[in-house]
């Protein structure tokens, strides 16, 4: 079907955007890559020298690399399993015919436009707080002792932000794909006596395979990389209970301003994120097939 | 798109002549602190003097603006023309001949600065830059509770008697906490206090050869007197309390007594804001019988990068916002309590001032006894009350700042805690090349 | 019988609906009412709900403070431009990605994704560096040049899932008719695509509306979005809760009524071929 021609037309309209990616790509990689074999302190000009892998060394023997491994997985790992989840009963619920089911839609999808500095910030000084917030003032009407969210539970908490902004996302495509479900084949099977699990399991959920796929696969991508959720509530704390390694990286390049370790983390950033969608590749990529 | 840009480029045109008509533009970096913010409301009065001068403000939450101040100086991206820059910066900056120094006429009346502020922002007899306004620590109680628990605050308390007043004051049922004192991890944040604290507990942060002391006795003896007096008599979420969240708890009526930057003084004794106002007493920070106190030093400072085509414009707006006219601006707008306070001392003297500010007489003592070129009991070799002024010191103070908010929420001991401070900072200073 | 059933069946669904549709929303209404408040209020407990003084001052002092307007104006421009810029470059490569694909395609759409995972801040200083030596430090077409950047990944891909739902039949057919390339693309595949096109844009808008981190490090004043405005407001000494509140609310009221009232079109091509 493709002639030479359009092939050949096809690859000029692809290098457009190829070339702009590669140039993002290549360009602040190769500095980093350089970069992280230097000793390069942006507050002490003149030192910059040669040091071989010291840089990526003193990274991974660093304690906290390790802990921050779990956190990002525990927090990418968390947020997927509340959205997905919870995405699915709320597609389910709003597929329904409700009063005012058009309203509770937007309330329901507004979380989704909220910058994720402000979402940290109202739900850490708003919500979250031990005295002042919101949640501590229903726990001891309740005669409960208010739960100090971010000390005592800080990679949870700053999941459930993080979740709160992802969910509608998740509920969108989720919602969009159960409608396009064909009716006649849920109502056959309830004519032969299927019961609400038994339809949801056979027929909905296999019917949703491939949107929750894409909706793990997006939010793998964002929530690698989550940042100000935790740079606002938590500051990666207490102890490195809520860094992730994003967090650690920032740590290296804008409070020691070694843009040296900053560069070895982000290289090995990078090496674990395609490691992780390599992974996620091999175990759903067969659902991208179309 | 075309479109766009022709009118983009008009608009430009448009700019750029109205700049060559007309005035040189100043971008200033500050902080967005309330006298900052008044600055810029005053800012008016400034440009009608100098009309051929225009100020531009780039105001942004402390942490945010450290980067991007940092960021732009360390690589040369001159941006800006006036940074508001902390007493720990300047010493730093200075010595990489980042910062333009700076020169006075004689009304401005250098002299006039508190010596213990000057000095810190002054590198071979250079002054690099002019502070704004300049705090220490020190603590503030209610003196209606302190009445109930038939306690009297000497003027310089010591920790035990911190201690018993707080057990005093704590009546958990009424939400009333005995003692608020910073948790929340950061070299500015837990670790001002704490590196004070450690300083009158006969701590230290490095030893003259330059190794981290965390695994001694005194700084073990400051971390589990302060892990016990807050878990025993503190607020819930105290690991993520900074000054900002101590002063909310503070202005409720939710703590009994809180150590902290000597400008929150004039937040709590403001009615409008709070609801203790009258009810508020001020005492040194506390000692240990030492010889040291546990208050710290600290001034925001404006200054000049390197490099910045309009020096002359920019040292008129420094020496402008750091005047004593600025001070009676300030005064006669919006009364004198609201002066920015710790540079002057003309304005301790002022007798209108100790009206309005009945904790100036405190201040400006707390202020006088922080020594930063000698801050612990202990000869050390570093510069700074609650930081050690080294380019490591921010990523260094922070990781440990973590380790000592996780010893305070519980989920490491002490002992861990310090241990962990110990293996990181002597890792940094390795890499520093500070020791072998 | 079976109508009571379902008005029954109703009632319940609309009960518990609308609890987790406020419950879910509650945040963004907290805030709301708290930008009203004086800030004594609102750190007052019991907390008021709706009977308490309200007042405008919090959005006075906060438009008066930093300028609303243009920093609106700037968050408009570089999350249109971006998106704009982002399209332009992405229709044609996800076209042809879509419609002659060859072995390599799901890996250099692989390769592309995985771009997006590289943390922003591992490659501050080279951005900097590199934004220092071309003059785009603070400017709104340095913004735009990052920001698309960024999304140019996920652009693309959203486009190309939705250009493979196409059925390539109608091409060939248009193609049997001799149209050009480019009359194949505007006339036969441009309107069935413009769903997919409408939902990657509002994606996108979004997304850039609310990049915090490039935003608020590469600019100073003539670019600074409404990102940087709310660092203006986040903890400052004092109390801060109503005036970052009224702060905040601004920063979100433009995209949050964009998207509802565009949340039809922005859930039509949200499905990534999801739908067969």
């Amino acid at each position: 079907m493709a002639t030479l021609h359009t092939r050949s037309s096809a690859r000029l309209m692809l290098t457009p955007s190829v070339i702009l990616l590669l140039c993002w790509m290549i360009v602040p990689l190769a500095m980093t890559l350089y970069f992280s074999f230097l000793r390069y302190n942006l507050l002490m000009p003149g030192t910059e020298e040669w040091i071989g892998f010291l840089n990526y060394q003193f990274f991974v023997e660093d304690p906290a690399f390790w802990a921050s491994l779990i956190n990002t997985l525990l927090l990418v790992g968390g947020t997927l399993l509340i959205t997905v989840v919870g995405g699915t009963f709320l597609a389910i619920l709003l597929d329904q015919p409700f009063f005012g089911q058009g309203i509770v839609r937007l309330l329901v999808i507004a979380p989704f436009f909220v910058m994720p500095t402000v979402s940290a910030l109202v739900w850490k000084n708003m919500l979250m707080h031990p005295v002042n917030g919101l949640f501590a003032w229903v726990a001891r009407a309740f005669g409960a002792q208010p739960v100090d969210w971010l000390a005592e539970v800080p990679l949870l908490s700053v999941t459930i932000i993080v979740s709160w902004a992802w969910l509608p996302f998740a509920t969108l495509i989720i919602l969009t794909a159960l409608q396009s479900l064909d009716q006649d084949q849920k109502e056959a099977a309830e004519m032969d006596g299927a019961g609400i699990f038994s339809i949801f399991w056979h027929i909905t959920l296999p019917h949703l395979a491939r949107a929750l796929t894409v909706v793990v696969l997006i939010e793998t991508i964002f929530l690698l990389s989550v940042f100000a959720e935790i740079f606002v509530t938590t500051n990666g704390g207490p102890g490195t209970e809520s860094t992730n390694l994003t967090y650690l990286i920032y740590m290296q390049a804008l409070l020691f301003y070694d843009a040296g370790a900053a560069s070895a983390g982000g290289v090995i950033a990078i090496i674990l994120a395609n490691i992780v969608a390599i992974f996620l590749i091999r175990m759903i990529g067969k659902n991208l097939e179309a | 798109m075309t479109h766009s840009k022709t009118i983009g480029l008009a608009f430009g045109a448009l700019l750029a002549s109205t700049a060559l008509a007309g005035a040189e533009t100043l971008t200033i970096a500050t902080v967005n602190n309330g006298d900052m913010i008044r600055m810029q409301k005053l800012t008016g009065a400034f440009t009608e003097a100098n009309p051929d001068i225009d100020v531009e403000w780039v105001t942004m939450e402390e942490n945010v603006l450290r980067q991007k101040v940092t960021t732009d100086i360390a690589t040369k991206g001159g941006q800006y023309d006036i940074m508001t820059i902390g007493t720990y910066e300047v010493p730093i900056w200075s010595k990489q001949g980042w910062l333009v120094p700076l020169e006075f006429d004689d009304s401005y009346d250098v002299d006039d600065l508190l010596p213990a502020i000057r000095d810190g922002l002054t590198t071979d007899g250079e002054l690099y830059a002019a502070p704004f306004y300049g705090e220490s620590s020190m603590v503030m109680y209610r003196t209606d509770l302190m009445e109930e628990a038939g306690l009297e605050m000497p003027d310089a308390p010591t920790w035990d008697f911190i201690k018993q007043a707080a057990e005093a004051m704590t009546d958990k049922e009424n939400e009333v906490y005995g003692i608020c004192l910073r948790g929340k991890a950061g070299w500015g944040e837990n670790m001002a206090f704490l590196s004070a604290m450690a300083n009158s507990y006969g701590a230290r942060w490095f030893d003259e050869e330059w190794n981290p002391q965390f695994d001694g006795e005194a700084w073990k003896a400051t971390l589990t007197d302060y892990v016990d007096l807050m878990q025993n008599y503190g607020p819930p979420g105290a690991s993520s309390n900074g000054f900002n969240e101590n002063l909310a708890l503070f202005q409720t009526g939710k703590c009994g007594m809180w150590i902290d930057a000597t400008v929150a003084a004039s937040f709590v004794t403001n009615p409008d804001e709070s609801q203790v106002a009258d009810k508020v007493g001020f005492a040194l920070a506390p000692d240990k019988g030492l010889g040291k106190r546990s208050n710290w030093l600290w001034a925001w400072n404006l200054g000049i990068p390197a490099g910045s085509a309009k020096t002359e414009a920019a040292q008129k707006f420094i020496a402008w916002a750091t005047s004593k006219d600025y001070a009676e601006l300030v005064a006669s707008e919006e009364g004198w309590a609201n002066v920015p306070p710790g540079t002057r001392k003309s304005l301790y003297e002022n007798p209108e001032y100790q009206e309005a500010a009945p904790f100036a007489e405190m201040t400006l003592e707390s202020i006088n006894a922080a020594d930063p070129t000698n801050p612990a009991v202990d000869p050390v070799p570093y510069v700074g009350v609650q930081f050690v002024a080294i380019p490591e010191f921010q990523g260094i103070g922070t990781a440990v700042g973590q380790q000592f908010s996780a010893a305070l929420a519980g989920s490491v001991s002490v002992d861990q805690a310090l241990q962990t401070s110990q293996m990181l900072t002597q890792r940094e200073m390795m890499k520093g090349g500070y020791i072998k | 019988m079976a109508r009571t059933v379902t008005t029954n069946r109703k009632l319940v669904f609309t009960v518990i609906g609308w609890a987790i549709g406020l419950t879910l929303f509650f945040p963004i209404l907290w805030t709301f009412l708290t930008s009203f408040k004086t800030e004594g209020e609102a750190i007052a407990t019991p907390p008021s709900f709706l009977f308490f003084d309200w007042t405008l001052e919090n959005y006075l002092t906060v438009n008066d403070r930093s300028d609303y307007f243009r920093h609106a104006i700037n968050s408009v421009v570089i999350s249109l431009g971006s998106t704009a810029l982002g399209l332009l470059v992405a229709i044609p490569a996800a076209w042809s990605m879509a419609f002659t694909p060859t072995k390599r395609t799901k890996d250099i759409l692989m390769w592309m994704l995985s771009t997006k995972m590289l943390p922003a801040v591992g490659v501050l200083v080279p951005i900097t560096l590199i934004f220092r030596d071309t003059g785009l430090m603070d400017t709104r077409t340095g913004l735009v040049i990052v920001l698309m950047l960024m999304n140019l990944p996920i652009i693309v891909w959203m486009l190309f899932t939705y250009f493979k739902e196409i059925p390539g039949e109608i091409l060939e057919a248009a193609r049997m008719d001799g149209a050009t390339l480019g009359k194949e693309i505007i006339y036969v595949l441009a309107p069935m695509a413009v769903p997919g096109i409408a939902s990657t844009l509002l994606l996108n808008i979004i997304l850039a509306w609310n990049e915090a981190f490039w935003t608020v490090l590469l600019t100073t004043n003539n670019a600074a979005p409404l990102t940087a405005m709310i660092a203006q407001y986040s903890s400052p000494e004092g109390l801060f809760w109503s005036k970052l509140s009224a702060a905040s609310m601004l920063a979100i009221a433009p995209i949050l009524v964009m998207g509802w009232f565009s949340q039809k079109q922005l859930v039509r091509g949200l499905t990534f071929g999801a739908v067969k």
